[in-house]
């Protein structure tokens, strides 16, 4: 064991059946450091988590933890806690219906009576030393998410941990509460927490980490001090290949060039959750809807798709004035969408990976048309092909397979009704490097195939290299639209900030 | 306690817990309810005999809601309660006049602990079944149900009268308070009385208030019913709690039939049919969620009364016909349900624009 090292774990092993998760995997993290956790889908990171924190047994290697003689034995996630391992999820495992204090306090040892008075003494002080905005009788529900967030590393630091997970924290933050938690993370570094941080978002690893290590496939790629590493280097070890695939995609990036017929036109536009708003889209265009989280750049495309319920405004489609009060009149006028929330909105988590793929299919069809099995065989077939969907069979449920293959899964789902008009709500939130790349190249390709996108995503480089339009948000409201030589990040964030034109 | 007290109030104040908005709601309707008896049937609804008659008659579905409440909120439903019941009463009627212990008090006791090792069994099973080998809680309750209903036929068919002095002396005894009284028409004092069963239901309704707010248990039992998941990681024995919880709401039970039981001395197949459904709605009008994680057993405990009240009124007005009740009852957890739900929607859009 290293001096200063709170936590070494040696030569893990883990696999499922049929595949390998993790072997022999080192990892080590130093007392004080931010230490990333990188790789793409399937490359361990959640496995190896899961490991050190109870949830999986690890099947060889050994963990070592600062304080305990030997090796530490670690068989369920209370073990973990009182090895002073405490993981923060993406999703936030916490209870919405109770307060901050008792989130903050709950299943610890606790006495056989709740002593509220000590619980909310307690809980607002620790809220105060960390500046955490958040009052200890609140319920947890009336909190933003960011603020939830932060309640669970409180609770988690309270319990003197000496490591501190955060798996994927950042990915439901928008930029000021990242900063928040990123200020949060720095304190908690100066205390001499060992923080291991995972995410997909390449800028904040840069902004927060110390060290870096990379696995992929299950296995150990290298471990790196962050100024060694320059961005290129991270992407390229993570995917194992050189950036022919970057260089490849700038290369695509000269965009599809639109052709003159107005595929899909709004005038007035509105829905119980968004503005009114003019918006036009020709064919083989590929554009983007741009701002803040909460500006209204999803809301807009719900409205576009019927997806809210629809308040006023005049549509038309190829020219011809139609009326979209529901996602099925928009399914009917050839337009599709993947929505945001893949998860709520998305996947049949149940469901197979074929019968997710021909769903919307079969709803234009009709549900007393069954499709034909041998013809939902060949379409799924066809698209787990042509998208390399990676899927054990295409009977397995479409939940256990990894954030980038589901969102393909959906994808498929739109592009075997051969919509005109696709609407593309974050496709590449939360899922790796390689598949962000696939996606986007994909949408290009669409588009040279005269369909018109619709590309929404938080980040604004992959954006930038996609849309030849940017229509820019801000308070639900469009404050502008870019073009060719505008299309820079710096006039994006411009017109985001202040606001072009009207 | 009462320096707690002191000091809770001192705490500022935050916005109403949905837990708490709807059960503000429920006594809200239940005193606008019981007001409306009061000016336009007067009589009875004038006394307080008469708020203390609706706890007599009662005191066996206020538990069994508790005992519900306590699984709704975590999540669980529990639809065998009025079954126990049923086999209880018939039980301990038929052990009361076979078993040969006469009279003393030592024939009560036993009776009561056979009530509430019924409960027991009945909550420690499923519980177990529930719990532990994760089968669905409405399947194994209703399984609950046709076992208990089953039972008590197989006990007794015919209906079962108690004939045990002791018992029968013992069910007579009432709670007199002089002060909440009425003077008769000839001067004589009438006090308001209260039977052993009301009483019962009415600690149980107190400690269970406590155990929910501020026992350790109690805390993890909403945990578990606001995010399974989230309380398995925040380091709640997830199982054992929902385990506890069936044993207590089947323990309930037991009890309730024993309280039943006191109410009238007599077992019969058909006793407490259906009452796990009014248990279920008093829950519910309470603000307790079916989905779990939220409720509150002072709002079961008016959920109780709001139905009794319907009972009562439609008992003394000319519509005295079972399906007016039922029908007032329909309409009722309808008009609740939609209450709650335009409620808790129009929170959550207010705290969406708020944040």
């Amino acid at each position: 064991m290293q001096g200063d090292a709170v936590l070494t774990m040696r030569g893990i092993c883990k696999s499922f059946p049929g595949t390998k998760a993790l072997n022999h995997v080192d990892f080590t993290l130093r007392k004080g450091e931010i230490h990333a956790l990188m790789g793409e889908n399937g490359a361990g990171k959640s496995t190896l988590i899961k490991v050190l924190t109870g949830v999986y047994e690890k099947e060889e290697g050994s963990i070592h933890i600062e304080g305990i003689e030997g090796e530490a034995h670690i068989h369920s996630p209370q073990d973990a806690q009182n090895a002073g391992i405490s993981t923060v999820y993406q999703e936030i495992t916490l209870c919405p219906n109770l307060t901050v204090a008792e989130n903050m306090f709950i299943g610890r040892d606790e006495e056989m009576v709740v002593h509220w008075k000590d619980y909310e003494k307690k809980a607002a002080a620790i809220l105060n030393n960390l500046g955490i905005p958040a009052r200890p009788r609140q319920e947890l529900s009336s909190c933003s998410l960011a603020v939830q967030q932060m309640v669970a590393i409180a609770r988690a630091v309270d319990m003197n941990c000496k490591v501190l997970i955060l798996d994927e924290p950042t990915s439901s933050l928008d930029e000021k509460e990242v900063e928040m938690l990123f200020g949060l993370m720095r304190d908690l570094k100066n205390r001499g927490v060992g923080i291991v941080f995972v995410t997909h978002f390449l800028e904040q690893v840069y902004a927060v980490s110390d060290r870096i290590t990379v696995l992929r496939n299950g296995e150990l790629v290298g471990e790196y001090p962050v100024q060694e590493l320059p961005q290129v280097e991270l992407v390229a070890k993570m995917m194992g290949k050189d950036l022919n695939d970057m260089a490849q995609l700038e290369q695509l990036g000269q965009k599809s060039v639109p052709g003159e017929e107005t595929v899909y036109e709004a005038e007035r536009l509105s829905s119980s959750d968004s503005k009114p708003f003019n918006f036009r889209i020709r064919k083989g265009e590929v554009n983007g809807f741009t701002g803040l989280l909460g500006s209204g750049r999803s809301e807009s495309v719900r409205a576009i798709f019927g997806a809210d319920r629809v308040t006023g405004g005049r549509v038309k489609v190829h020219g011809k004035e139609v009326k979209i009060a529901k996602p099925h009149d928009a399914m009917k006028n050839g337009i599709g969408y993947l929505p945001e929330d893949r998860k709520r909105d998305g996947i049949i988590a149940d469901l197979s990976v074929r019968d997710n793929i021909i769903l919307a299919m079969q709803v234009m069809k009709g549900f007393f048309h069954p499709m034909r099995r041998s013809d939902m065989e060949k379409f799924a077939d066809e698209y787990v092909k042509a998208l390399s969907i990676k899927t054990a069979s295409k009977d397995t449920p479409v939940g256990s397979l990894s954030g980038g293959n589901q969102q393909k899964v959906i994808l498929a789902r739109w592009l075997l009704t051969h919509p005109d008009y696709l609407i593309l709500d974050e496709p590449t939130r939360g899922i790796d490097v390689g598949t962000k790349l696939e996606i986007q190249k994909l949408v290009l390709k669409l588009a040279e195939e005269n369909m018109s996108v619709t590309f929404i995503s938080s980040e604004i480089e992959e954006m930038l290299r996609t849309c030849s339009r940017l229509i820019v948000m801000r308070d639900r409201n469009i404050v502008g639209e870019l073009t060719g030589d505008e299309l820079t990040q710096a006039h994006v964030m411009k017109t985001i900030a202040g606001g072009v034109r009207q | 306690m009462s320096m707690k007290k002191a000091s809770v109030s001192k705490r500022r104040r935050e916005p109403l817990t949905d837990s708490q908005l709807l059960m503000t709601i429920t006594i809200g309707i239940f005193a606008v309810m019981y007001a409306a008896a009061m000016i336009f049937m007067g009589g009875g609804f004038l006394r307080t005999q008469q708020f203390f008659d609706l706890l007599n008659d009662n005191a066996a579905l206020i538990i069994i809601s508790c005992s519900l409440t306590i699984v709704m909120i975590g999540g669980g439903i529990n639809i065998s309660v009025g079954g126990v019941i049923g086999l209880t009463v018939m039980a301990c009627a038929l052990f009361l006049n076979n078993s040969g212990i006469q009279n003393g008090p030592l024939g009560i006791l036993l009776t009561l602990l056979l009530a509430l090792g019924i409960g027991l069994a009945f909550g420690v099973l499923q519980g177990f079944l529930i719990s532990y080998l994760e089968i669905q809680p409405f399947i194994v309750t209703l399984a609950g149900m046709f076992l208990s209903r089953g039972l008590t036929t197989m006990l007794s068919v015919n209906p079962v009268k108690v004939t045990h002095e002791g018992f029968l002396a013992l069910v007579k005894n009432r709670l007199a308070i002089p002060w909440l009284g009425y003077t008769a028409k000839n001067g004589n004092l009438i006090p308001a009385k209260l039977e052993i069963g009301a009483v019962v239901a009415l600690l149980i309704v107190v400690l269970v208030y406590f155990m929910l707010r501020n026992a350790k248990l109690g805390r993890h039992i909403y945990a578990l019913g606001g995010n399974q998941q989230s309380a398995l990681m925040l380091g709640i024995n997830v199982k054992r709690t929902r385990f506890i919880s069936y044993v207590i709401s089947g323990l309930l039970s037991g009890l309730a039939g024993f309280v039943f039981l006191m109410h009238k001395p007599a077992g019969n197949a058909s006793v407490a049919m259906r009452s796990e459904m009014d248990a279920i709605a008093a829950s519910i009008i309470g603000g307790t969620l079916l989905t779990g994680g939220v409720g509150n057993v002072i709002g079961t405990f008016f959920g109780t009364m709001i139905l009794a009240t319907i009972q009562k009124i439609i008992a003394l007005s000319p519509l005295n016909e079972s399906w007016w009740q039922e029908m007032a009852n329909g309409a009722m957890l309808g008009l609740f349900i939609l209450l709650q739900s335009v409620v808790l929607s129009s929170r959550k859009k207010k705290a969406r624009t708020t944040s």
